[in-house]
C-alpha cells in the first residue's frame, strides 16, 4: 500500500473506513448495552420475575426493621429488603455505609445467588436530601412511607 | 456592596459580549467600507475588558466567601463561619452557581487573551473567532444572570451557614474543579477558531498552528483535571477504585477524548495541510463535549455529588444553549464543509495514516463512553432502569483502545507523506515483539485475567515504542514538542500499567478485629494497636492506629478515620494511605462489631500510583510541547519584527 492514491479515492476510502469503523463501533455499543446495562429491580419485581443468577442488576427498597444481621465473622451482613408487597433476602461482605439503618432506604448493586439471597457487592444509602441515589427519590414518596408503617406496625 | 458590585461587573461584562458579537457580525458581512472596519476596532477591547469584569466579579464573589457574608444565599447556603479558609475560598465554586460564574470567568478570560495576542490570522477570520467567542459567552451570561444569580441577596440574613458537603471539604476541591473548568472552557476558544475559519473559509495550516497552542493548553489542564479527580474519588470514597465510569467521570473524559484527536489531527492539518474538515470537525466535537458535560453535570438529571441541585429549569436552559451552539457548529460545518478545498494527500503507510487511526479509534471509544452514558436516560424515558458500568465501559471500549496502542507504539516512527515498509520493518517488528514476548510470559507465570494481561503486554509495547523516535537522534537538538511527544506517549504506558496491575495483583481482605490482632494482606503484616475518638475544627472522628509491616519490615503507623462533621451532619471515611515505590496500602475504618471488634477494610495495590504519575507524565509532555511550540512562535514574530525594522530602514535609505 505504499502507492499513493489518487486524491478522489483516497478521500472515499478514508472516509468508508472512518465510517466503517463509527458505525461498528455504534452497533458493538448497542449489543453490549442490551446485554450489560444493569437494571434496576424492586423486591416486588425480584420476586415476579427473577433476573439469572450472576446477572448484574441493582435492588433498591427498603431496609426492613428487625431484619439486619451481622454474622460471628463481623463483616458480614444479612438483612430483607423490602417494597411493602415482596421481601428479598440479601447479604453483603464490607463496611455497611454510614447512613445504612433499619426502615431506611437502600439501593444494593450485586446479582442473585442461586438460592435466591441477592448478593449484594456494593451498597448504596440515602445521604442527606442532597446526595441520595436516584431510585430512592421515587421511592420516599410513593412507597417509603407506606413501607416503613407496613414494616414497623 | 461587595455582591452588587460583582452583579454590575457581570452585567456589563454581558453587554460587552453583545457588543462584541454585534461588530464582529458588521465586519465579517461587510464589504471592508471605512466605517465597518473601524467597527472592528471595537472587537478585541470589548474581549479584553469582557474578560477583566469577569475576573472582578469572580473576585467579589470569592470575597464574599472569605468573609462569610452570610446575607449572600450562596454563603448562606453553601458555607459556615467555623470552616477553615481554604475551604470558605473553594466552597466559592463547589456549587452551581459559583462554578457557572468560574466557568464564564475563564471563558471571558480566554476570549480576552487571545484578543491581545494573537496576531497571525486574517483580519476577517480573527473579528469572526471572537464574534464565536462573545456568542458563546452571551448564552452563559444569560443562563448565570436569569436563571443562577450568584450574588443573590438574603433578606434577613440567617445567623449561621448551612456549611459544605463534607465529601468536598478536601484540598482536591479547591484545584479538581478549576483544573477541569479551565480545560472545558478552554476548548472554547478551539470551537471559536474552527467557527472563524469555517465562517470566512480560511481552513489553513497557519489556522491549525494558531488554534494549537490553546487545544494543547486546555488538553493538558483536562489531563491534570481528570488525574487529579480520579485520585480524589481514589481515597475519598474509601471504595478503593480509582475510576468508576460514572457519567459525571465520562463528561470528564469526552472532551479529554475529542481533544486527543483534535490535538493530533491539529499536527497533521499544521505540517501537512491534510485533514482540513475533519479538524474542523473535531474543533467543533471537542466544545460540544465539554457542553454535554456541563449538562449532564449541573442540569440535576444525575444524581451524584457532582450534582448541585435539582432544578428542571437550569436543565432546559442549559439544553437550549447545546442546542443553539451545537446545532448551529453543526449546520454550519454541514453548509461550509463542501467548500473547505481538499488537503494533500498522503498514502496509508506515513505518519499522517497513522494520526488518521489514532484519530478513528479515538472518535469510536468517545462514542461508545457517550452511548454509555446516555443509555440510562434514553431507558428512563422509557420507564426502565438501569445502570452501566465496567462490564460494558471495558471490554467494550478495550476493542478499540488496545488496537490504538499498536498503532501508537509505530507510529511516530514513520516519515510523513509516504514511507516504505522495508525501511521500518525491523524497527516495527522488534516494537510488536514486545507485547506478544510479555503477554506469553505473564499468562507462564501467573494466571491474570484477559483484558489486565493485555493491558500488561501493552503497556510494554507502548514504554518501549515512545522512546524509539530518539533513536539516532542528537538528544540535545531534538526539539521540546518532540521529547513532549515521547514522555506523553510514555505516560499512556505508566498508566496503563499502573492500571492492569492494580486489576491484576490487587489483594483485598475484610477483618473485625480486636486490638491486638494481626492480619495479612499480601505483603503485608497489620495490626490494630487501638481505636480512639479524636476530634478536628468542624468535625469528631473514632480513629484507629494501625502497624504496618511490609514483608517483615519495621512497623509504620497508619491512622484511618471514619468522621462525623456536624455542619451538615454527616460521615465520611477518611483511608488511610501508605505509599511505597511498588504500591499502596490502603486501610479503611468500619464500624464497631460484636466483642468490642472493629472492622477493618484493608487493600494492597501493587503499582496503582503509577496511574496517576502517568496521567502527570501525560500531562508534562503536554506542557513540553506547548512550551516548544510557544517559543518557536516567539522566536518567529521577533524575526519578523527585526526584518520589517531593517526593509523600513532599508526603505529610508533608498528614499
Amino acid at each position: 500500500m505504499t502507492s499513493v492514491l489518487k486524491p478522489k479515492h483516497q478521500r472515499l476510502v478514508l472516509l468508508v473506513l472512518a465510517l466503517a469503523a463509527l458505525i461498528g463501533a455504534g452497533l458493538l455499543a448497542a449489543w453490549a448495552l442490551r446485554n450489560q446495562a444493569s437494571y434496576f429491580y424492586v423486591p416486588s419485581d425480584i420476586v415476579a420475575t427473577p433476573p439469572a443468577p450472576g446477572q448484574a442488576v441493582r435492588l433498591g427498597g427498603m431496609v426492613e426493621k428487625g431484619s439486619i444481621q451481622t454474622a460471628p465473622d463481623g463483616v458480614t451482613v444479612h438483612f430483607v429488603v423490602g417494597d411493602g408487597k415482596a421481601r428479598v433476602p440479601v447479604v453483603f461482605a464490607g463496611i455497611v455505609p454510614d447512613l445504612f439503618v433499619e426502615g431506611s432506604g437502600v439501593v444494593a448493586e450485586g446479582s442473585m445467588g442461586p438460592d435466591g439471597t441477592f448478593v449484594a457487592s456494593n451498597l448504596l444509602a440515602k445521604h442527606d436530601e442532597k446526595y441520595m441515589p436516584r431510585e430512592l427519590e421515587d421511592m420516599t414518596d410513593e412507597q417509603a412511607r407506606a413501607t416503613v408503617a407496613e414494616t414497623t406496625e | 456592596m461587595i455582591a452588587e458590585l460583582g452583579l454590575a461587573a457581570l452585567w456589563l461584562a454581558a453587554s460587552l459580549a453583545a457588543l462584541q458579537l454585534l461588530a464582529a457580525i458588521i465586519v465579517v458581512r461587510g464589504g471592508g467600507t471605512e466605517g465597518e472596519e473601524s467597527m472592528g476596532g471595537l472587537v478585541r477591547p470589548a474581549a479584553v475588558v469582557q474578560g477583566l469584569l469577569c475576573a472582578l466579579s469572580f473576585l467579589c464573589l470569592l470575597l464574599a466567601f472569605v468573609r462569610t457574608d452570610l446575607s449572600v444565599a450562596l454563603v448562606a447556603e453553601n458555607s459556615h463561619s467555623a470552616k477553615p479558609m481554604i475551604f470558605k475560598i473553594a466552597g466559592a465554586w463547589s456549587n452551581h452557581e459559583g462554578s457557572m460564574l468560574l466557568w464564564v470567568t475563564v471563558m471571558g478570560l480566554a476570549g480576552g487573551l487571545i484578543a491581545l495576542v494573537e496576531r497571525r490570522l486574517p483580519n476577517r477570520t480573527m473579528m469572526a473567532t471572537l464574534g464565536a467567542q462573545a456568542f458563546v459567552a452571551l448564552g452563559f451570561y444569560a443562563f448565570l444572570l436569569i436563571s443562577s444569580n450568584p450574588f443573590e441577596r438574603l433578606n434577613p440574613a440567617p445567623a449561621e451557614g448551612n456549611g459544605l458537603n463534607p465529601l468536598l471539604q478536601d484540598v482536591a476541591a479547591a484545584y479538581h474543579p478549576t483544573t477541569l473548568y479551565v480545560g472545558y472552557v478552554g476548548l472554547s476558544v478551539a470551537f471559536s477558531f474552527a467557527v472563524g475559519a469555517l465562517l470566512t473559509r480560511q481552513v489553513t495550516p497557519e489556522f491549525a498552528r494558531v488554534m494549537r497552542p490553546w487545544v494543547l493548553g486546555a488538553w493538558i489542564f483536562l489531563t491534570l483535571g481528570i488525574t487529579a479527580g480520579s485520585y480524589w474519588a481514589y481515597y475519598e470514597l474509601g471504595w478503593g477504585g480509582w475510576w468508576f465510569w460514572d457519567p459525571v467521570e465520562n463528561a470528564s473524559l469526552m472532551p479529554w477524548l475529542a481533544a486527543t484527536a483534535l490535538l493530533h489531527s491539529a499536527s497533521v492539518l499544521a505540517a501537512r495541510d491534510a485533514l482540513r474538515a475533519w479538524t474542523i470537525m473535531l474543533g467543533v466535537v471537542a466544545f460540544s463535549m465539554s457542553m454535554i458535560g456541563t449538562f449532564l453535570v449541573r442540569s440535576g438529571i444525575l444524581t451524584s455529588v457532582h450534582a448541585f441541585a435539582v432544578d428542571p429549569e437550569r436543565g432546559n436552559f442549559i439544553l437550549a444553549l447545546l442546542a443553539i451552539y451545537i446545532g448551529g457548529a453543526l449546520t454550519l460545518f454541514a453548509l461550509r464543509a463542501s467548500t473547505v478545498s481538499e488537503g494533500e494527500r498522503f498514502s496509508v503507510l506515513s505518519r499522517e495514516g497513522a494520526l488518521v487511526i489514532n484519530n478513528v479509534a479515538l472518535s469510536a471509544i468517545l462514542g461508545i463512553v457517550l452511548l454509555g452514558t446516555l443509555y440510562p436516560l434514553v431507558t428512563e424515558a422509557f420507564g426502565v432502569r438501569v445502570s452501566v458500568g465496567p462490564p460494558y465501559f471495558n471490554p467494550v471500549s478495550a476493542i478499540f483502545f488496545f488496537p490504538m496502542l499498536l498503532v501508537l507504539a509505530v507510529g511516530p516512527l514513520l516519515r510523513w507523506r509516504r514511507d516504505s515498509f522495508d525501511r521500518v520493518k525491523l524497527t516495527m517488528i522488534a516494537v510488536l515483539a514486545v507485547p506478544v514476548l510479555v503477554a506469553i510470559a505473564m499468562w507462564a507465570i501467573t494466571g491474570i485475567g484477559l483484558l489486565p494481561l493485555l493491558g500488561i503486554a501493552l503497556a510494554a509495547c507502548v514504554g518501549v515504542g515512545s522512546f524509539m523516535p530518539l533513536r539516532g537522534r542528537s538528544l540535545r537538538r531534538l526539539p521540546l514538542p518532540v521529547w513532549g511527544m515521547v514522555i506523553a506517549h510514555f505516560g499512556i504506558a505508566v498508566a496503563l500499567f499502573g492500571a492492569s496491575a492494580n486489576s491484576a495483583f490487587t489483594v483485598e481482605k475484610l477483618v473485625a478485629a480486636q486490638p491486638g490482632d494481626k492480619t495479612e494482606v499480601g505483603p503485608w503484616t497489620i495490626t490494630l494497636a487501638a481505636v480512639t475518638p479524636v476530634a478536628g475544627p468542624n468535625w469528631t472522628a473514632l480513629e484507629a492506629r494501625l502497624g504496618a509491616s511490609y514483608e517483615g519490615d519495621r512497623e509504620v503507623e497508619i491512622d484511618p478515620q471514619a468522621r462525623n462533621f456536624w455542619a451538615p451532619p454527616q460521615q465520611t471515611t477518611e483511608s488511610a494511605l501508605l505509599t511505597r515505590w511498588n504500591g499502596q496500602l490502603y486501610a479503611v475504618l468500619g464500624g464497631e462489631a460484636e466483642g468490642g471488634r472493629w472492622q477493618l477494610r484493608l487493600w494492597w495495590k501493587p503499582f496503582v500510583t503509577f496511574i496517576w504519575y502517568g496521567g502527570i507524565l501525560i500531562a508534562l509532555g503536554g506542557l513540553l510541547a506547548l512550551i516548544g511550540r510557544v517559543s518557536v512562535d516567539l522566536k518567529r514574530r521577533s524575526a519578523r519584527r527585526t526584518v520589517e525594522a531593517r526593509r523600513a530602514v532599508a526603505g529610508e535609505a533608498v528614499a
